[in-house]
């Protein structure tokens, strides 16, 4: 090894193009592409579930592939945001982005407190405290008069777009539903290749020595963690209005559970990976409902695959192949 | 690095004081591991600190980096009281550590982890609404700096991929970047190959010109050859202090090392 320096040359560093890969933004309009063919061609309800699961775990991704945060308690804003949208829609008559948008906030607020709380703990200490969080929130919801208990809050009108547009036919809503999310996820790519996401790569990477290059990484941690709640939150509201349903099994800790599975399946870190993780988990869950209790049996053993034979996700494994960020 | 040395600043002759603790402590349940120690790291020397293992070596530096809190005792950086600082806090006002184990940032690529250091004159870096475009005004000085510790053929590989002795070059190249005034050095040979202990070594020379640096290390021939100033710790405490001729020839300093078998 010798140092350049002493030889006074100076090496022209390799061109690498500034901005957004082109490969992703290929990537992105071909996806939209699809994804405006979609509903002509398979259940728009379906493909809405989708999409808002693509949101969550993109959501979670955020979190857990670029901040390096493990959440176990992300149903907790999913649902809660579920609830508040449901209600804010069907007892208080508001319109459906009025509805969504209590929903995020409340969402935000939450994560403010669970967030602000679980930063001062590491590794598998965040997981727990951000799961017995949630478990409280679910707890509420159980108990509390207004999410309905068992029940649910159920035929959640999906009223009027700006008190102008009727969301009551599928194929209407599928488009309101793809612009939020695609805007969702484009906002998420801007966080995660912003100067703020280069803090959190850092973070993530090592974070004692992001402290002692002078960053107070508290603060970006809860950051990124209020942000990926209000998100999820988005995804939980958005997905209650389609449904006309707000139920239970959106804070139940099995729904956390799941959107660490799409996330793992498809590529933590990755940008592409939770929408294919989430696409691949709700197909199955679909296609595969005749088995039943089996499913849960199946999603185990394809989650055993995964770790065992692409730790990296599916599209984690692609993008080494290819040697691109993906 | 500029080329104005900074050799005729007040107090480059020795007398100023850059970094001092007194009565410095630190109890953990049941046991002391850094007893009232008093420090004094002169302006522009190279201050070694070592000892047997158990001496309380990392303790303290982690103590004066503030990576753990003193249950007694105060520091002084430039006469500022930074006792009750925290560890960023300390990085702002001009004191930087390095670690044990190479603290690279993996994932990123070689020229970002230097420019996480740059990012830094921009003060804190909240803004998720900007494209990672306005970054690039610091990618000129980044590679340039890359290049100083001589890995402008990685520039753009992940910092991960790097062999040992090229993360620590640039774990340094990080550092400098944010031209500390002072460093703190945790055993920057620690795991190091014999070629790269050399390297290493040329390189905490130049980066020395005009710095303060404090370092925590074993091996004893790099504290011979790099040292203006050694500080002996055994059981917590100062056992002797001097240049690396005094210090060999303390016997309580040989007792400490070698003795401690027969004792």
């Amino acid at each position: 090894m010798t140092t350049q320096s002493e030889t006074g040359l100076v090496a022209a560093p390799a061109a690498r193009p500034v901005g957004t890969p082109r490969h992703h933004v290929i990537i992105f309009f071909v996806l939209l592409a699809l994804l405006l063919i979609a509903p002509f061609v398979l259940y728009p309800v379906f493909v809405m579930k989708v999409l808002c699961f693509a949101l969550f775990a993109s959501a979670l991704n955020l979190l857990l592939g670029f901040g390096g945060l493990l959440s176990f308690g992300h149903a907790a804003f999913f649902g809660s945001a579920s609830y508040v949208a449901a209600h804010a829609a069907k007892v208080w008559g508001l319109n459906p982005e009025i509805a969504i948008l209590l929903g995020v906030g409340a969402a935000a607020l939450l994560g403010l407190g669970i967030g602000a709380l679980a930063i001062r703990r590491q590794g598998i200490y965040f997981a727990m405290v951000t799961l017995a969080f949630a478990q409280m929130v679910y707890f509420i919801a159980v108990q509390a008069p207004f999410t309905g208990g068992e029940d649910g809050i159920q035929a959640v009108p999906r009223g009027r777009l700006f008190g102008v547009i009727d969301l009551s036919s599928d194929f209407t809503l599928y488009f309101v539903v793809l612009t939020i999310v695609v805007a969702a996820l484009l906002g998420i790519y801007r966080i995660i290749h912003s100067p703020f996401g280069q803090v959190l790569k850092a973070i993530r990477d090592n974070e004692p020595r992001s402290i002692s290059l002078g960053y107070k990484v508290d603060r970006y941690k809860l950051a990124v963690f209020v942000m990926s709640a209000s998100l999820a939150g988005l995804a939980g509201a958005t997905k209650a209005i389609v449904f006309q349903l707000s139920s239970l099994t959106d804070v139940y800790w099995s729904m956390s559970g799941e959107v660490v599975l799409m996330t793992l399946l498809g590529g933590m870190g990755t940008v592409f990976g939770p929408l294919v993780g989430a696409a691949v988990i709700i197909t199955m869950e679909n296609y595969l409902a005749g088995f039943g209790a089996w499913v849960t049996v199946i999603q185990g053993v394809i989650f055993v695959a995964s770790v065992m034979l692409f730790r990296e996700g599916i599209i984690g494994v692609i993008a080494k192949w290819l040697k691109k960020p993906l | 690095m500029s080329e104005a040395s900074n050799q005729t600043q007040p107090g480059a002759a020795g007398s100023d004081i850059i970094l001092s603790a007194r009565g410095l402590t630190k109890r953990f349940a049941g046991f002391v591991a850094v007893n009232g120690v008093d420090l004094d790291i002169r302006r522009g020397t190279i201050h070694a600190l070592i000892g047997p293992n158990g001496a309380g070596k990392t303790t303290c530096f982690n103590l004066l980096t503030k990576f753990l809190q003193p249950s007694a005792g105060t520091i002084t950086l430039n006469g500022q009281d930074i006792t009750r600082q925290s560890a960023a806090d300390i990085s702002r006002l001009g004191l930087v550590r390095s670690f044990q184990i190479s603290a690279v940032f993996p994932q990123l690529t070689v020229l970002e982890n230097v420019r996480i250091a740059l990012q830094r004159r921009r003060g804190d870096s909240f803004d998720f609404w900007r494209p990672q475009k306005v970054l690039s005004a610091f990618d000129d000085e980044a590679a340039a700096r890359v290049n100083e510790v001589g890995l402008s053929r990685h520039l753009h590989e992940p910092a991960g991929e790097l062999s040992y002795g090229r993360k620590r070059a640039l774990e340094i190249a990080t550092t400098l970047a944010l031209e500390p005034e002072m460093l703190l050095l945790d055993e920057p040979m620690a795991g190091m190959a014999q070629a790269d202990v050399g390297l290493i070594s040329a390189l905490i020379r130049k980066i020395s010109a005009n710095r303060t640096i404090l370092m925590v290390e074993h091996n004893l021939s790099v504290v011979a050859d790099l040292s203006d100033h050694i500080t002996v710790l055994a059981r917590g405490q100062v056992l002797a202090e001097g240049t690396y001729a005094q210090v060999s020839k303390d016997e309580r300093v040989v007792e400490a090392y070698i003795g401690a078998g027969h004792a």
